[in-house]
């Protein structure tokens, strides 16, 4: 059982990801952010805070496009992350990238990626060296439902199943990609069995809106690829900004489902509560936590919008290596 | 006539070629009840129901192929790739299955399929939501590759893509989707695929561009018409395969110059391929060196708005090509 310095810390963590996304949110609505795509990480804050606590500084961490709470739990710095979003020189990625194209080499975080399961095959890669260089390290491959139902899927997962690759397959089943919902297309709509036709392990499907379950999880997940091998594993949860922030419309179709899982299930009131009970008189510490996360997000903004754009050199730098 | 925007005019176009034909259905993420990213089959999931308009998994490839499968049995598929920078895990059921289906048959089949998809930049969309990949497919024998620029002739076109026997590619400019409007005849019509059209008549030199650069060309044309006095006569290509290369000589043959502009990365572009044209049988009525004005050959259009501005071509840019071409 973590103690309560690092629950503290997963607290800290999961409210510094939902004021980044909120802040990015208004900031988009502002246009002091640009561009059309943005994918926020608001409601699936236990699962990257959780999985990402269950890795090692020298495991791997590679996502999709919903990147920012990744980036974040992976501990790195607000400031080139909302400087990324506001396309500044000095964001993470040279404004190159964007929102999705949040990437860490020294964090071992691999990056977002625009393209749908794309980015499945490059985690089995990740892992193979691991294997060639007999290393313990383990890659920790992020993967919305729609994905899974990518020929990429198909591919990587049985790859890493006959060379023993040390991935761990997280679905973030947040029940829609875009605008279509699971059952409609997955034949399969338990994403977790998909494990079991390529014969690896299924560590099945987990609460994704609380956050020590999923660390468990991914604990023995995790356990079993440094050991063994592949494992898949189900997270469900919920997307409480549309598909991404300029989709408004998922958010007024799905309203009442919304508002429940608001309600009912949000993953930061939910351990925010646990540790109310478990900690009598904590009430002060979460106060004085949020208060910082938020002068950390707004210390980030002003970083971010007093950076340089970049120049049109900058237009041509890494085109070759 | 009536007035109607881009998209407008591309979903008249399938809901009439729907109506028409009961071969035809539609299948791509996201098409059905949502009726598309940029609502192009808006309406359409109402109307014709489940069968004929038909949500797909996330998977292009398949999206394709099973498209490619029906049109072998005579269906008329209309896939819908959301980006055209999602058409890549694609690439091979087009390039070796639809493209070359009739030929290795030896005509016991063909593939009257078309793949719609929204291409191009300048939406602060990033590298993944911007590109254009008409080069890559206009290197294959055996497809077709429509970019309108109206939507007169988008509807005219998609139409007749929809009716056409082998695999068509509809790329459509999305910037252009609601900016560009313009007049659609209320009755059925279709505009052939292949020619080019004049957009613009002009004496001194020959602009050739297709998609959002033609509307662009034709912006910058009339502006250096306006500050400069140049008289440039802008070719709108529309079809880029099969190439109209009696259109192109026949252009440069009046005014001895020509420019050719696309969004796509200059080196190894459409450019190239009709500087090639007008080298081997326009050489004699060239008073000029063939120019191309493209965007620079980066991998990708960069997500930072002001990186995206450098990169794209826009009428200003494409006016100040103009002028130095004419200044030759
Ligand atoms: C290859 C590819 N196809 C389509 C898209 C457009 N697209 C982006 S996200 C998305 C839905 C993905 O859903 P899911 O995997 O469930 O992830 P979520 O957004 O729910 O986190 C689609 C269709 C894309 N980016 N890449
Ligand atoms: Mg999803």
């Amino acid at each position: 059982m973590p103690n309560k310095e690092t629950l503290l810390e997963w607290y800290r963590q999961m409210t510094l990801i939902r004021q980044f996304e909120e802040k990015c949110h208004a900031l988009y609505w502002d246009k002091r952010i640009t561009g059309v795509y943005m994918h926020l990480y608001s409601g699936h804050e236990a699962i990257g805070v959780g999985a990402v606590a269950a890795l090692r500084e020298d495991d791997h961490a590679i996502t999709s496009y919903r990147d920012h709470g990744i980036a974040l739990a992976r501990g790195i710095d607000p400031k080139p992350l909302m400087a990324e979003m506001m396309g500044k020189k000095t964001g993470i990625s040279g404004g190159k990238g964007g929102s999705m194209h949040l990437a860490s080499r020294e964090h071992n975080f691999w990056g977002g990626y625009a393209i749908v399961a794309g980015h499945l095959p490059l985690a089995a890669g990740i892992a193979l060296e691991s294997r060639y260089n007999d290393k313990d390290a383990v890659v920790l491959c992020l993967l919305g439902d729609g994905a899974s139902n990518n020929g990429y899927f198909h591919e990587a997962l049985n790859m890493s199943a006959i060379w023993d690759l040390p991935v761990i397959w997280l679905i973030e089943n947040n029940g829609y990609g875009m605008g279509t919902a699971v059952h409609r297309v997955s034949g399969q709509p338990e994403l977790h069995k998909k494990a079991v036709a390529y014969g690896m392990k299924d560590l099945g499907c987990v609460d994704g809106q609380q956050v020590l379950e999923v660390y468990e999880a991914v604990s023995e997940a995790v356990a079993y690829a440094r050991e063994r091998g592949p494992v898949m594993l189900e997270a469900v949860t919920y997307r409480y900004s549309g598909h991404g922030v300029s989709d408004r419309q998922y958010n007024t179709r799905l309203e009442d489902e919304l508002r429940d899982w608001l309600e009912n299930k949000d993953p930061n009131k939910l351990f925010c509560q646990y540790l109310q009970s478990k900690y009598k008189g904590i009430d002060e510490q979460l106060h004085q936590l949020d208060l910082a996360m938020h002068a950390l997000v707004e210390e980030a903004v002003e970083y971010a919008e007093s950076q340089p754009a970049p120049t049109y050199d900058d237009l041509f730098t890494n085109v070759y290596a | 006539m009536t007035v109607m925007t881009l998209i407008d005019a591309i979903r008249e176009a399938m809901d009439e070629e729907l109506e028409r034909d009961p071969r035809v259905f539609i299948t791509g993420e996201d098409v059905g009840e949502r009726g598309g990213v940029f609502r192009a089959t808006q309406g359409l999931h109402e109307k014709y129901g489940d069968t004929r308009i038909v949500d797909s998994p996330l998977a292009e490839l398949s999206i394709v192929a099973i498209g490619i499968g029906a049109a072998l049995t005579d269906l008329r598929p209309i896939c819908e790739i959301q980006f055209a920078d999602f058409i890549h895990p694609a690439f091979n059921q087009i390039v070796n299955e639809a493209a070359r289906f009739y030929y290795r048959s030896n005509g016991q089949w063909h593939v009257p399929l078309v793949i719609r998809s929204p291409y191009g930049g300048g939406i602060g969309g990033g590298l993944y939501h911007s590109q254009s990949v008409e080069a890559f497919f206009a290197h294959v024998p055996g497809l077709k590759i429509v970019v309108p620029s109206t939507p007169y002739d988008a509807k005219g076109l998609l139409k007749s893509a929809v009716r056409d026997p082998n695999p068509v590619l509809f790329f459509e400019p999305k910037k252009g989707y609601r900016a560009i409007k313009g007049e659609v005849p209320d009755d059925d019509y279709t505009i052939p695929i292949g020619p080019a059209r004049i957009a613009r008549e002009g004496r001194d030199l020959s602009v050739f561009a297709y998609g959002m650069m033609a509307h662009y060309t034709m912006m910058a044309a009339e502006k250096v018409a306006r500050e400069d006095g140049i008289d440039a006569e802008v070719i709108d290509l529309r079809t880029l395969l099969p190439i109209d290369k009696a259109a192109i000589l026949a252009s440069v043959k009046k005014t001895g110059k020509a420019l050719i502009v696309h969004e796509d990365n200059l080196t190894m572009g459409y450019g190239a391929e009709i500087a090639a044209v007008l080298s081997d049988e326009g050489f004699e009525y060239l008073d000029g060196p063939v120019k191309r004005y493209a965007a620079p050959d980066v991998p990708g259009v960069p997500f930072s708005h002001p990186m995206q501005e450098y990169f794209m071509p826009n009428p200003d840019k494409i006016a100040d090509a103009i002028r130095d071409l004419a200044a030759y």
